[in-house]
């Protein structure tokens, strides 16, 4: 038995999360000896909490990957890119929500604490190798999302929208558990680089490993949305305010894939011809479901949901082509679709005010006369969206669809590429709504410059970063090939 | 050939077998072994030693939860604290500090309930 | 500063310009439109002077590389390159110059038109584009500046877009010149796919190589692959420099603004296509029936546009009518192989056509927006600088003797005698003939307007004879009995003393150093022994003074001078003979051909065009309407809508039906793989 000391835990690698950490408890006391009036303290520093993490971050980065806590915990270029996307992805939620929370009594605390317990939970997921701390992430981030959708607790619909998350959350997360406890037994270890060793030189067995792979696939079928573990998904965007809507749709999804990458690129590679056909079938089903189901919202919210659900099953399509080329794909799809997804609810947020959700379809209507460039900013989010050329959704979409036509899945490319024209379909109409349609409502746009600021830039990134994917597809190729057999 | 549509055979079989089986076993089993003589008393909810009085299906205050969540959370605390002081000595000063930075964290907690004012029950 | 950085901003002033005054319009005032334009072009011009002298004085060597790698597919470069050599160069200072000229000039001629910035914006974007297309260094960039010319061009000649024959010329411009494009992307693809490469230097590299490679465009017909490719780029210049029979669209884009007729539709744009072809000279240099092609169609252009512009009343048409005979005249030098003269000319041609067209503009602002040459006459007195610079401008049009235009428009037809092609005799009489037409058009614009009866005192029936719609339009109301012309504000006659002072000395110093000297050394490519034109010339060349005298002794001069003699008797001295050989030709039905130009414009708009609505509509009625429409698109909407109203019944908001979704997927999975696995074991 080795003992361990301070030395042995190395623990100088996690010094974001820890920081984050203890911002976190300083926010969470600082706040409560705030009155009502001075709460813009606590979210100033909130973000500067959050930069500086993002900084740290930065500073930290290093191809070679580094390991702490007695092998548990892993700081490598997929574990740190993912990560900052998470920041960022967080900054921008709370700069859009700023005042859509303000008006509605959301701007709390809790709201604040929270969401950094989510994003360090995020980022536990990111960086463990270790089946029980990845579960422990997991939790830390579903457990703050759950009281995060209930926060309007006078809302029949958040609660209710809560109530389902954590039920379904909580079966989820038990099917989960059960099928890394399948693994375990199979492999007896919890080590994501031990189990995969193990897999390599055929002792595990294959029955049990692969009824634990069924249960863990289905865990994170939920956590992504894909079909058929997706039902919570569209009920608990509606339900959820607006900014926690953003919250569950953009930085978690980066998250879920490091944690798949993790678990199923890492330990179990082994059986990856086993997980690529499940995921394969959770694929298809995403993007047909997704796509074909998204035509008959008139609710923008469930709208996106859906168009969330059809983007996890691009994701997933990317995982399961199990090369380097479909990994770095689905990264890149992750990271730009956490952009995307931000700018869009940002501009639902943007049209809301007191007393009003900009959440149906209609609301868009005539935007382009209301406001004309944040009409060409939604415009720009949808193009992306629906993957047109130039933007960067196109580029996402493209990479995945070179990664299974390298790998003669001829087919599963061409099923992609027609869900992805039935998905433009109701992208467009909101385009058409915004510029071909009469406003019906007048009001101006009442959100603060700060929050038009950065979401126009976010929109612009979604272009520029368009007009030169090359070097983001680069940066994130390198940095899972760092990553994926570190060979420690 | 034919192996291939195996899977889906025992899909439904054990689809048949899960939903059918026990409800066959209940009622075949019940009928046989079992003697049916229904009286007032039997049919009443279950209600620890004394007679039912009210409807099993009633409120009650939310505060509870709150109460018993707070209740289970020091008292884990307290359950950790015992083995970690009986091997204090083994595990030295890092053993020492790890517990300080739990119980720190839970002090936060403490802080927080308390100006939160979920400690007073009215 | 960095070379590199120095080429990268040539092109972004002018696009800085155009952004700030074409996107923050509506916040600025014209007087910060204007200057930030000015300052954009400023900057480019005397950038590209540096660049410039640079490569003339200092020796700077070429630059080729690429400043931004825009994608990679599978394997082939799509760049951003820069490729700067002394024929860059020169063509970059023209651009600039000209441009710089028509943004000074502009502000006069647009003061009081409500679009001030928007124009400001268009024709900066417009400085930007060309310079994008004359310093590529690869075909994607080159055809992006090719098309970024041709967009500003519709966008321009549409510029009043309220007039109903501004939006039929600019629509014109823009079909004609597609059919061209369409060759050129086709070339482009040739090279493409033999080449495998679309960077300059690497396919002239090659060319040799494939000198004999064929290409079978449909069985039973194998070509030269650079005869084809050479023909299918040269159908790209024939659209954009305007040659027969895509020439259709150069005089109706007169609808445009003057100053823009004069910079892009007389001075750079217009020329892109002559800049193509020299550039890729290599290429032309390998086949015969290539050059052979663009020198004949060359000199039918050369010789029938200038015919035209004889009957011309309208006096941009006229200056119109002589850019396309004078593109003709450079196209000729390109099949004649000579390139550098070619080029000379396009550069003595954008002096001198800029300046011509300056003055046209300025003399409808003097005369309140009447074009018709009719109503003019005896204007040198009201505008004198206009006059002095026209004259220069005709002068040097003409080529008289040591004006710029002599020296370049002689080398040409001295060039064309050398050539060895069999269109060369048909090209050289073509050019000889066309010089006295030149003259003669030229000069009879110049007595009308400038010389003669004062005759908008008297202005009678013309106006509204030829029921033009120009004259229907606010723009167009003339001037009165009482009125009399003014001489322009300075803005206007600055740039048309400036263009004037090359359009007189460029020629004379430039022609030994551009012709005969190393300037494009290394830059155009001739093959000495099957093409010796340019060899022969530069035995004969002793120098520009000699080059003067000894033009006395060649025919070309006195049909110069006849010309003009021949329209001074015409229309100063007896007007009745014009009108007595008018009567003749309109009897034998020549007039009307001239008039009708030829039915080009009928057999486009009548044959083509109809014929292609035609077959639009049955395409449309049965493809479209029925197959796509009907059973395609709105048939798979109806499934896609059906399956939609299905699937969204199953989010039924019972979270029992959820666990329930949930806990059968697993089950499936879960049978199905276990399934798998124990079949397998």
């Amino acid at each position: 038995m080795n003992i361990m000391t301070w030395s042995s835990l190395n623990a100088g690698v996690a010094t974001p999360e820890i920081f984050l950490l203890c911002a976190t408890c300083a926010i969470l006391l600082i706040d409560v000896f705030l009155s009502d009036a001075k709460r813009h303290i606590s979210y100033v520093l909130t973000l500067a909490a959050l930069v500086a993490t993002g900084c740290l971050l930065v500073a930290g980065y290093s191809l070679q990957p580094q390991l702490a806590f007695n092998g548990m915990f892993i700081a490598d270029p997929l574990a740190s890119l993912s990560k900052l996307g998470m920041v960022v992805g967080v900054i921008l939620m709370l700069v859009y929500g700023r005042g859509y929370a303000a008006v509605r009594g959301l701007f709390r605390g809790e709201l604040f604490t929270l969401t950094l317990c989510a994003l360090l939970g995020m980022m536990v997921m990111a960086s463990a190798v270790n089946f029980v701390v990845l579960y422990v992430g997991l939790e830390l981030l579903s457990l703050s999302l759950y009281a995060l959708v209930a926060l309007q607790r006078t809302s029949s619909r958040s609660t209710e929208a809560a109530m389902k998350y954590f039920i379904l959350g909580a079966l989820a997360s038990g099917l989960l558990l059960y099928g890394m406890s399948m693994v375990y037994g199979a492999t007896q270890s919890l080590d994501v680089f031990v189990i995969a060793q193990k897999i390599a030189h055929d002792e595990a067995n294959r029955l049990l490993t692969v009824f634990g792979i069924v249960f863990i696939v289905t865990g994170l079928g939920f956590k992504l949305g894909a079909v058929p573990f997706h039902m919570w998904a569209p009920d608990v965007y509606d339900g959820a305010p607006t900014l926690v809507s953003q919250l569950i749709g953009s930085a978690p999804k980066v998250a879920a894939f490091a944690f798949i990458m993790r678990i199923l690129a890492q330990a179990l590679e082994g059986f990856a011809f086993d997980w690529r056909s499940m995921l394969m079938v959770l694929a298809v089903l995403s993007l047909v479901i997704g796509n074909v189901t998204a035509i008959a919202q008139v609710n923008i919210k469930r709208m996106f949901a859906y168009s969330t659900i059809s983007h996890m099953g691009f994701l997933l399509l990317g995982i399961m082509a199990a090369t380097p080329g479909g990994y770095a794909a689905a990264f890149f799809y992750a990271m730009t679709y956490m952009l995307t997804a931000a700018a869009g609810f940002g501009l639902i947020m943007l049209l809301s005010r007191e007393g009003f959700e900009a959440d149906q379809i209609a609301d868009f209507r005539g935007l382009n006369k209301r406001s004309p460039w944040f009409a060409a900013m939604m415009l720009i989010v949808m193009f992306s969206m629906a993957g047109i050329p130039v933007f960067i959704g196109f580029f996402a979409k493209l990479a995945i669809i070179q990664a299974l036509v390298g790998l003669g899945l001829v087919w599963l490319a061409v099923i992609a590429v027609l869900m992805s024209v039935i998905g433009a379909f109701y992208y467009l109409r909101v385009v058409k709504v915004m510029y071909f349609e009469d406003p019906t409502d007048t009001a101006p746009i009442a959100a603060g410059a700060d929050a038009k600021l950065v979401l126009s830039v976010n929109c612009l990134l979604l272009l520029v970063l368009g007009m030169a994917p090359d070097r983001l597809l680069t940066a994130l190729t390198t940095a899972l090939q760092f990553s994926l057999h570190p060979g420690l | 050939m034919l192996e291939n549509y195996f899977p889906i055979l025992l899909f439904l079989i054990i689809g048949l077998l899960v939903g059918v089986a026990p409800m066959c076993l209940g009622w075949g089993v019940g009928k046989v072994l079992g003697t049916n003589k229904p009286d007032a008393e039997k049919l009443l909810p279950y209600e620890c030693g004394f007679d039912a009085f009210e409807d099993a299906r009633m409120q009650f205050d939310v505060r509870y939860y709150l109460v018993a969540i707070l209740f289970i959370l020091f008292d884990l605390e307290v359950a950790f604290l015992v083995p970690w002081a009986l091997v204090l000595k083994d595990i030295g000063s890092f053993g020492f500090f790890s517990m300080m930075i739990f119980l720190a964290i839970l002090v936060v907690g403490f802080i927080y309930e308390w100006m939160k004012g979920a400690l007073e029950w009215e | 500063m960095d070379m590199k950085t120095i080429y990268l901003l040539i092109p972004l002033a002018p696009l800085f310009g155009a952004l700030v005054a074409g996107l923050f319009g509506w916040a600025i005032s014209r007087r910060a439109a204007h200057c930030v334009t000015i300052a954009g072009v400023a900057v480019s011009f005397l950038l590209s002077a540096f660049v410039l002298k640079g490569i003339v004085l200092d020796g700077v060597e070429p630059f080729n590389g690429t400043v931004y790698t825009w994608l990679t597919v599978n394997g082939i470069e799509f760049n951003v390159g820069f490729l700067v050599d002394s024929l860059t160069a020169m063509m970059m200072c023209v651009v600039t110059f000209v441009s710089l000229m028509v943004h000074i000039y502009t502000i006069g001629y647009m003061e009081e038109d409500p679009g001030y910035n928007r124009f400001f914006s268009y024709i900066s974007l417009f400085t930007f584009s060309m310079l994008m297309l004359v310093m590529a260094n690869n075909f994607v960039q080159l055809f992006f500046g090719w098309e970024a010319v041709g967009l500003v061009s519709y966008l321009l000649i549409g510029f009043w877009f309220k007039r109903p024959t501004a939006t039929f010329a600019n629509l014109k411009a823009f079909l004609v010149n597609r059919v061209g494009d369409f060759g050129f992307l086709l070339g482009i693809g040739l090279v493409l796919a033999y080449f495998g490469t679309l960077d300059y230097a690497a396919v002239f590299a090659q060319a040799p190589a494939l000198k004999d490679a064929t290409v079978t465009l449909f069985p039973g017909a194998t070509w030269s692959l650079l005869t084809v490719t050479c023909i299918l780029l040269f159908i790209g210049a024939m659209g954009k420099s305007a040659q027969f029979p895509l020439h259709v669209w150069l005089p109706d884009s007169m609808e445009g603004p003057t100053p823009i007729s004069a910079l892009i539709h007389a001075a750079t744009m217009v020329t892109a296509g002559i800049f193509m072809v020299s550039r890729m000279s290599p290429l032309f240099e390998l086949s015969d029936t290539a050059l052979n092609f663009v020198l004949v169609i060359g000199a039918i252009t050369a010789l029938f546009m200038g015919f035209l512009g004889i009957i011309q009343n309208d006096i941009k048409r006229v200056v119109a009518y002589s850019t396309l005979s004078q593109l003709g005249y450079m196209t000729v030098a390109l099949g004649a192989s000579a390139y550098s003269v070619a080029v000379f000319h396009l550069m003595t041609h954008a002096f001198f056509k800029a300046l011509l067209f300056l003055g046209a503009g300025s003399v409808i602002m003097g005369m309140h927006h009447d074009q018709d040459i009719r109503n003019m006459g005896g204007l040198r007195k009201y505008m004198p600088i206009t006059w002095i610079t026209s004259l220069v401008g005709s002068l040097a049009l003409i080529g008289t003797p040591f004006f710029s235009g002599f020296y370049s428009k002689d080398s040409i037809i001295e060039a064309v005698a050398e050539s060895h092609l069999p269109g060369a005799s048909f090209a050289y009489f073509a050019v000889v003939a066309g010089v006295f037409i030149t003259a003669f058009y030229s000069f009879r614009m110049y007595f009308l307007v400038f010389h003669g009866k004062e005759r908008w005192m008297a202005k009678d029936h013309h106006a509204h004879h030829e029921a033009d719609a120009h004259d229907e339009d606010e723009h167009h109301h003339g001037l009165g009995p009482n009125d009399k012309p003014h001489e322009s504000p300075w803005v206007v006659t600055l740039p048309l003393v400036l263009l004037a002072i090359p359009s007189v000395l460029i020629g004379y110093f430039a022609i030994e150093p551009m012709l005969y000297g190393k300037f494009f050394e290394g830059v155009i490519f001739f093959n000495h022994e099957a093409h010796p034109a340019m060899e022969m010339l530069k035995e004969e060349f002793h120098g520009p003074v000699a080059m003067a005298l000894h033009s006395l002794q060649t025919p070309v001069l006195w049909l110069a001078i006849g010309g003009v003699v021949a329209s001074y008797v015409f229309y100063m001295v007896a007007p009745a003979i014009p009108a007595a050989i008018d009567r003749f030709f309109t009897a034998i039905g020549v007039r009307k051909l001239l008039e009708e130009k030829y039915y080009m414009d009928h057999l486009y708009i009548d044959g083509f065009a109809r014929f292609g609505r035609v077959l639009g509509t049955v395409f449309w009625k049965v493809g479209d309407v029925l197959m796509i429409d009907g059973l395609m698109v709105n048939g798979t909407a109806k499934v896609v809508g059906f399956f939609s109203k299905v699937t969204r019944r199953l989010q039924t908001g019972y979270i029992y039906h959820y666990a329930f979704a949930m806990i059968l997927g697993a089950l499936v999975l879960m049978t199905w793989w276990l399934g798998g696995v124990l079949v397998s074991q």
